[in-house]
């Protein structure tokens, strides 16, 4: 399906949940209000001629200057139709949770747990919203928004030995 | 070796009785015979990948053999960057290399975390194994690999053999 027609669909089915549309050499990305996130890719998953069938990539993006600070996008693929399109949601600070799509895609369970862990942007109804890279007792924050430090977080003493006696 | 020459044999001049120590003999074996783990990280690898090809030729040292397991090697060489999540596997992994076993921190980031002070990142393994020989670099040459492998032999004649060593080594890493 070309970009235009997929916009145009998406269009008539949402058009007050759409906030932006926009294409750029040949990629096609929507932003979409959140509470309508989870409905809308439903839609592009289920709809036989949308057939979103793979999640290629969930990431963030860090905004620290704006009123809703966060930007959660993700990025699906049609191997069937091969056509591609990109969604993003805008995610305040006070509120930082978005609807998980680990029941439409399988494979947004661990890269919606690594924006959880690099960015602290949580997730509803995840099965397993746990930290990923990160060590699980990790508490010095979320390394990948703006306001964390660049240097002077390596690890160093936090090294703790099992005792020998208790092997 | 210091070995110590006590006659010639008649013919051809040829040395016939050669005296040394045990433990001079037993290290000079060790020291020959080093088998590194194939053990890679970051760039460092690269470096040590080519130290082994034919052009560098790492087998000249008696080192040239990678095993592909820890339990059937003696040396470390721990060529690359370590993040936080890759250290418990690191000691996992020393903790199977079988004694005598030596370590060396190849190139600047498994000697100090180098530039990356950011939070995955070890500051140094010697935070959490014993390490023998710190090669600098980054990465470091070929070159620079071997003089650490020829310091590292240099140490290993100087180690004793038949006395216990102290227990330096702490116990295993908490996950």
């Amino acid at each position: 399906m070309l970009l235009q027609e997929l916009a145009s669909r998406l269009q008539e089915g949402f058009s007050a949940a759409l906030v932006r549309t926009a294409e750029w050499r040949g990629e096609l990305t929507v932003t979409v209000m959140r509470d309508r996130l989870h409905e809308i890719a439903q839609f592009l998953h289920d709809n036989p001629a949308m057939d979103f069938d793979y999640i290629v990539h969930v990431s963030s993006v860090d905004w620290p200057d704006d009123e809703e600070r966060f930007e959660v996008v993700y990025e699906f693929y049609s191997i069937r139709k091969r056509h591609q399109i990109r969604l993003k949601t805008r995610v305040p600070e006070s509120d930082c949770i978005v609807d998980s799509l680990t029941d439409l895609w399988r494979g947004a369970n661990f890269m919606e747990r690594e924006v959880y862990d690099m960015m602290g942007i949580r997730f509803r109804h995840h099965p397993d919203l746990r930290r990923i890279l990160l060590p699980d007792d990790y508490t010095e924050g979320y390394p990948l928004r703006k306001d964390f430090p660049l240097r002077g977080k390596g690890w160093r003493d936090t090294f703790e030995f099992l005792d020998e006696t208790a092997r | 070796m210091g070995l110590i020459q006590i006659g010639r044999h008649d013919k051809d001049g040829a040395s016939d009785v050669i005296i040394t120590t045990i433990e001079k003999a037993v290290n000079w074996g060790r020291k020959g015979s080093l088998w590194p783990m194939t053990f890679g990280l970051a760039c460092c690898a690269i470096e040590m990948i080519a130290a082994v090809s034919s052009r560098y030729d790492m087998d000249r040292y008696g080192a040239g053999v990678f095993r592909a397991s820890p339990r059937q090697s003696d040396l470390m060489i721990v060529a690359g960057t370590v993040c936080r999540r890759m250290a418990p596997v690191i000691r996992k992994l020393y903790d199977q290399m079988p004694e005598p076993k030596y370590v060396i921190a190849m190139g600047s980031c498994a000697t100090s975390g180098n530039i990356y002070d950011s939070y995955s990142v070890v500051q140094g393994v010697d935070r959490f194994v014993p390490v023998d020989i710190y090669v600098p670099g980054c990465p470091p040459t070929p070159e620079a690999l071997f003089d650490g492998i020829l310091k590292l032999q240099e140490r290993i004649m100087l180690k004793p053999v038949f006395l216990k060593q102290p227990d330096q080594v702490k116990p295993r890493l908490k996950v």
